[in-house]
């Protein structure tokens, strides 16, 4: 398992290496210069030209790369064109509170999806199994924006029970109750596409180990339907859950893109998007890198908890 | 020998949408105490039904109990509510499967599968569990009981498994064991000694068995009596020599003369034509008359009740009926 889990590291260099070269040509490929789209209008070409200079913009790309990657193995993630602060403190200022985030909708995503996926099989063509599953294809279809924007206008302007946005109400202390308070909706938002698909993959895993012959087994040592489901149906029924799990980790930066932009959440994703609009070039290069190693990262858990869960399973 | 389990016109159907299936319809048979009785039949004649009809583990939904009882012990199973059957499965009656290599939870070592059941309906502390678990073990012939605990099931073989399943039947001392085709997924040197276990294990336990299988070789290995099932009726009971000797049924003269035998040159194996007519078209009459030799009028117009021709032997067939003899 050391091994495995070693040399999976290993492996890991060359795909983050490829993805790099990847997203630094992408990203570089994208029209607008940084010095034009963020700086003043007034400023004069030869103070445009001296800036550009200056950050190195004019050299060959494949020049900018090496210094880029030079500096990253080095540990300096270089600094913020337009925020005038190394891209590690400004990641750093903002990962707590993606993390908070990622991991609140990631509770409530599970909490919600795994009992209403192993109800929906157990009860297969029942109105409760018809209910959820409407329901998971409505959350799987719904656009995270426009639910915000509703919910917000519900929760927030209509009915005035929670915050518009932010992490917390400004000047005040630390307060737990307003920290909830301002996280329900954002991850209630952000879980909602995980929480539909996770369902219907719960649903479709747990009937099918419904159906196996251990289950009959089960059945017939006497056991009462619920130990019958819970204890012998969903560990099995969860093995292939964890591997979706694992890939799903990424996808939350991805969410929290959009959900962070729409509830002013200071997070990375509010951070990623701007600096895209700016073409602030170290800035994007960070963040699609922590996605990237995240993605690996991902599915090395996945595999590894794969293998913790199911015995047949030996790297 | 007094009764352990008696089964009165027992008839599971399975409902779809615009059909009734008649799988298992109107079977009668008792099982004594100590005693192995086999279920013979092809597949589809109802005998695996049957026997989950006596578990209480008839497919859901679909299938439902809609006549007869199942007395076991004086008790009506089919009257019993969930709550009452959960302490008999598993406790009073247990069940082997046919296949030993599925029927085992992959992700629960042995030890936990077989102690949860003596945890579960003995109250065992999980240390008396575990010490009767490697007794049970070394019963079922693991020299190394205690190292079997902790594994999983993908590291034992196929006969391996099914001794396992064995050891997690008797576990609980079961008064009735339901064995559904023990051997048939097993090699042939490994099916002997399966059968040879249970043989051993229903002296050694005094538990009667009900052995589901289409292998003749297996019945005559094993069991006391045998009933014959087609097309979800019994068609024949007998006690297991006088049925090798002279079965009675035309069915059950089929069935034998299939075996292919040792001493006799014979070009091609005999068989019976056609196949069990499906639940949804069991002919009217007797429900062998589409491929029977001996076919007769009556037999196309009415249905032949299971009737007592000699002591302890019984066939559905009109040949008997009214004294017409069975070689007749």
């Amino acid at each position: 398992m050391t091994t495995y889990i070693i040399r999976r590291l290993v492996m890991m260099v060359p795909i983050l290496i490829g993805i790099s070269i990847l997203s630094f040509g992408i990203m570089y490929a994208a029209p607008g210069k940084p010095t034009v789209l963020n700086l003043d209008p007034s400023i004069s070409v030869e103070d445009r030209e001296r800036q550009m200079e200056r950050l190195g913009l004019n050299d060959p790309v494949h020049i900018q790369y090496l210094r880029w990657m030079g500096n990253v193995l080095q540990g300096d993630l270089g600094h913020s064109f337009t925020r005038k602060q190394p891209v590690t403190k400004l990641i750093m200022d903002r990962l707590p509170n993606t993390i908070v985030l990622m991991v609140v909708s990631t509770f409530l995503a599970v909490i919600i999806a795994i009992p209403f996926g192993v109800l929906s099989a157990t009860r297969q063509y029942s109105k409760l199994d018809y209910g959820v599953t409407f329901t998971s294809f409505i959350g799987l279809a719904t656009p995270n924006f426009w639910l915000g924007l509703m919910l917000i206008m519900l929760f927030s302007v209509q009915l005035g029970w929670t915050p518009v946005g932010g992490v917390s109400t400004l000047g005040a202390d630390f307060n737990l109750l307003d920290r909830i308070h301002h996280i329900i909706l954002p991850a209630f938002v952000l879980a909602t596409a995980d929480m539909a698909g996770l369902t219907r993959y719960t649903r479709s895993s747990m009937l099918e180990v419904i159906n196996q012959d251990y289950i009959r087994t089960a059945r017939a040592k006497g056991f009462r339907e619920r130990t019958v489901v819970y204890k012998h149906g969903l560990r099995n029924g969860l093995i292939p859950i964890i591997t979706i799990f694992g890939l799903m980790l990424p996808t939350f930066i991805g969410g929290s893109v959009v959900v962070e932009t729409l509830f002013s959440w200071p997070g990375i994703g509010k951070l990623f998007i701007d600096a895209t609009f700016e073409r602030d070039y170290p800035v994007i290069m960070a963040i699609t890198m922590f996605a990237a190693v995240l993605t690996v990262l991902g599915n090395l858990i996945a595999d590894i908890l794969y293998a913790i869960m199911d015995p047949r399973i030996e790297y | 020998m007094s009764t352990l389990l008696e089964i009165k016109n027992l008839k599971t159907h399975f409902f779809s949408k615009d059909k009734v299936l008649p799988v298992v319809d109107g079977v009668d048979f008792k099982v004594k105490k100590g005693e192995t009785l086999a279920i013979v039949g092809e597949s589809g004649s109802g005998k695996s039904i049957t026997s989950l009809s006596i578990m209480g583990l008839v497919p859901k939904p679909g299938g439902k109990i809609v006549e007869g009882e199942i007395l076991f012990d004086g008790k009506d199973l089919v009257q019993l509510s969930e709550n009452q059957m959960y302490k008999v499965r598993g406790n009073d009656i247990a069940m082997i499967f046919q296949e030993p290599m599925s029927s085992l939870n992959p992700v629960l070592t042995i030890g936990e599968q077989i102690t949860e059941v003596l945890i579960y309906h003995k109250k065992l502390s999980k240390k008396e569990a575990r010490q009767k678990a490697i007794e049970l073990l070394k019963i079922v012939g693991f020299a190394r009981a205690e190292g079997i605990l902790d594994d999983y099931p993908h590291r034992l073989s196929g006969g391996m498994r099914q001794r396992v399943m064995i050891a997690m039947a008797m576990s609980c001392d079961p008064k009735l064991l339901i064995a559904d085709e023990p051997t048939t997924a097993l090699d042939v040197t490994v099916q002997a000694q399966i059968l040879e276990l249970m043989k051993d294990l229903s002296k050694k336990f005094e538990s009667s068995i009900i052995l589901i299988t289409h292998d003749l070789g297996v019945v005559a290995e094993l069991a006391d009596r045998v009933i014959v099932m087609y097309a979800g009726q019994v068609v024949e009971e007998s006690p297991v020599v006088s049925l090798f000797d002279e079965p009675l049924h035309p069915y059950t003269q089929g069935l034998l003369s299939s075996i292919p035998k040792l001493d006799e040159e014979r070009k091609r194996l005999t068989s019976i034509a056609g196949n069990v007519p499906s639940p949804d078209s069991f002919p009217k009459g007797c429900r062998f008359n589409t491929r029977c030799p001996h076919v007769m009028q009556v037999c196309i117009d009415k249905q032949p009740d299971l009737i007592e021709v000699k002591p302890g032997r019984k066939s559905r067939c009109f040949l008997h009926e009214e004294g017409v003899n069975s070689n007749g």
